[in-house]
């Protein structure tokens, strides 16, 4: 079958600090309808429609991360669907993006397409059309909308002290793709990655929905430690155990024989002055920083439902993890422990 | 010194080129186009414990000097890096003064730059055997015996068949590896991961 070259997934993301400088002196819009938008660090925008009925909008594309066009599509749509279910929602439709090289073989591009159709419908939406251009490298994704009742909306940065933090995926997978390319991690593991991948938060968003979750993001590109920074957003601290963070295994070796993504650095130097370590393990720290392409649900939940909904989500199958907790506010945002 | 040229290659090639190269060299110059590779490359060093320069160029193009330094702690670092991968291994085997079949002082001189050119490898072989009409190469009179001792100092095995030496009666005259016998050639040729020869 005909390959793509690996260049993306969330690693190609611009560094969060470079966006914020970039977008703080554009013109806002404001309204009374705009419930989420530019001036949250939110992973979609919401608009309400009536009194209880809102809209999600999002976008999403990147370049491949892996040579696969059918698991690509795959991926990449898991991925764009996934800002939906970060803010509480249900996917209603979704539009393709493409970019595709003149002189490629449009087989390709069939396999792609056919990995992201077959993800919209398996999280119920309608695949109702699309925009697609040459370019020198291949990218996709997808423009989505979901709904949610305005009530509902799982915001980013709504969490409580003393909430605990659940995590929904396994951490790692960009030290693992980029790893495989390079040689140096497993066939194994780069299938247990890219199962991870595809997999769409629906599941998890269906089981967190019948909780007091107060707050919810997707980690993607920033991180752990990124996603997490915006559900602090400055106004709490959280202390996360390394002992029950899930991840990769490969990852974490792969990270120790220094297998070193450029997204996880940009990540760092964002993020390193906020984040203290507790702990001397050089392969943690590049986890933590480690861009996620359709990583998990990170979600904030009362103490007293903890454990249930951590229980009912791995009964479903999710490599789901109790991470760590929410508390005041301290000297350092993250304490990794 | 040892330059991995990593200019337009995305991380963590780099690193991972770098890494290699440290495994058989003591400094390293890395040439990168972007300030994030140079970044990764300092985390590399000081989780090595190995001193780090950086030159900024230009905006595309930087150079990286890793240097090993002389605490005996890095060894153990070092060695922890060092599981080499078995797909990079491979055993040399030389049985002729010349390299290939052609004019004889022309190939004589192409096998003595073959010797040069392993020392220059960024994976150097695991072993170099030599019998029959390889073995002058491992006297004191051999033209190779320096690229040969270099080789020898970064830890490749040299060993050179005794029954050879001794018919040729260079016995007396071994200048650099070990006398071996033929079950033990034998027993490097039939596991060898991969065999090269000249």
């Amino acid at each position: 079958m005909e390959e793509l070259i690996v260049c993306g997934g969330c690693n190609a993301k611009i560094g969060a600090g470079n966006l914020g400088k970039l977008l703080r002196d554009l013109p806002k819009c404001t309204g009374e309808r705009l419930l989420v938008g530019f001036d949250s660090a939110d992973d979609a925008a919401v608009i309400q429609l009536t009194e209880d009925l809102a809209i999600i909008q999002t976008v999403d594309f990147f370049p491949a991360m892996v040579t696969d066009p059918y698991l690509f599509g795959k991926i990449a749509a898991a991925n764009a669907l996934s800002d939906v279910y970060a803010m509480g929602g249900t996917v209603l439709s979704a539009l393709n993006i493409v970019a595709f090289p003149e002189e490629d073989d449009f087989s390709i591009l069939h396999e792609i397409l056919r990995g992201g159709a077959e993800k919209v419908k398996e999280a119920g939406g309608m695949l109702s059309g699309g925009h697609s251009i040459h370019d020198r490298t291949v990218k996709y994704g997808l423009a989505v909308n979901g709904t949610v009742h305005p009530d509902r909306i799982l915001r980013n940065d709504t969490c409580c002290e003393g909430d605990h933090l659940i995590l929904t995926k396994p951490l790692g997978v960009s030290i693992i793709t980029i790893g495989y390319s390079a040689g140096e991690i497993s066939r194994e593991s780069f299938d247990e990655a890219t199962q991870s991948m595809e997999m769409l938060n629906k599941y998890a968003m269906d089981i967190i929905r019948r909780f007091d979750v107060t707050s919810c993001t997707d980690v993607t590109g920033f991180g752990l430690c990124g996603h997490l920074h915006e559900m602090l957003h400055g106004a709490y601290s959280a202390y996360i155990d390394t002992r029950r963070l899930p991840y990769f295994e490969e990852a974490y070796e792969g990270a120790k024989k220094f297998v070193l993504t450029a997204g996880g650095q940009r990540n760092r130097n964002f993020l390193e002055k906020i984040v203290a370590f507790r702990l001397a393990d050089f392969g943690i720290e590049e986890i933590v920083f480690d861009p996620q392409t359709s990583g998990g649900l990170l979600v904030s939940v009362p103490p007293s439902q903890a454990e249930t909904l951590l229980r009912e989500l791995t009964g479903s199958g999710i490599r789901a993890a109790d991470i760590g907790c929410i508390t005041v506010k301290e000297e350092k945002e993250i304490i990794i422990y | 010194m040892f330059t991995v040229d990593a200019l337009g290659k995305a991380c963590p090639l780099p690193v991972i080129e770098t890494r290699k190269a440290l495994q058989q060299h003591n400094a390293v110059t890395t040439i990168v186009d972007n300030k994030i590779a140079t970044e990764n490359l300092k985390k590399m060093a000081d989780q090595l414990g190995y001193a780090y320069a950086m030159t900024e160029e230009s905006a595309v193009h930087y150079t990286v000097v890793i240097t090993k330094t002389g605490d005996p702690a890095d060894a153990v670092e070092v060695s922890a890096v060092k599981p080499e991968k078995e797909a990079d291994e491979y055993v040399v085997i030389i049985n002729s003064p010349a390299m290939g079949v052609g004019d004889e002082n022309f190939s004589r001189s192409l096998l003595k730059t073959f010797i040069y050119t392993l020392t220059e490898q960024d994976v150097l072989p695991k072993q170099i055997v030599f019998y029959n009409g390889g073995v002058p190469c491992v006297t004191e009179d051999s033209e190779s015996l320096e690229d040969l001792k270099k080789l020898a100092s970064h830890g490749v095995e040299i060993y050179a068949c005794g029954a050879c030496l001794n018919y040729y009666g260079l016995t007396d005259k071994v200048a650099v590896g070990e006398i071996t016998n033929m079950y033990r050639i034998i027993e490097i040729m039939r596991t060898a991961y991969r065999i090269v020869r000249p």
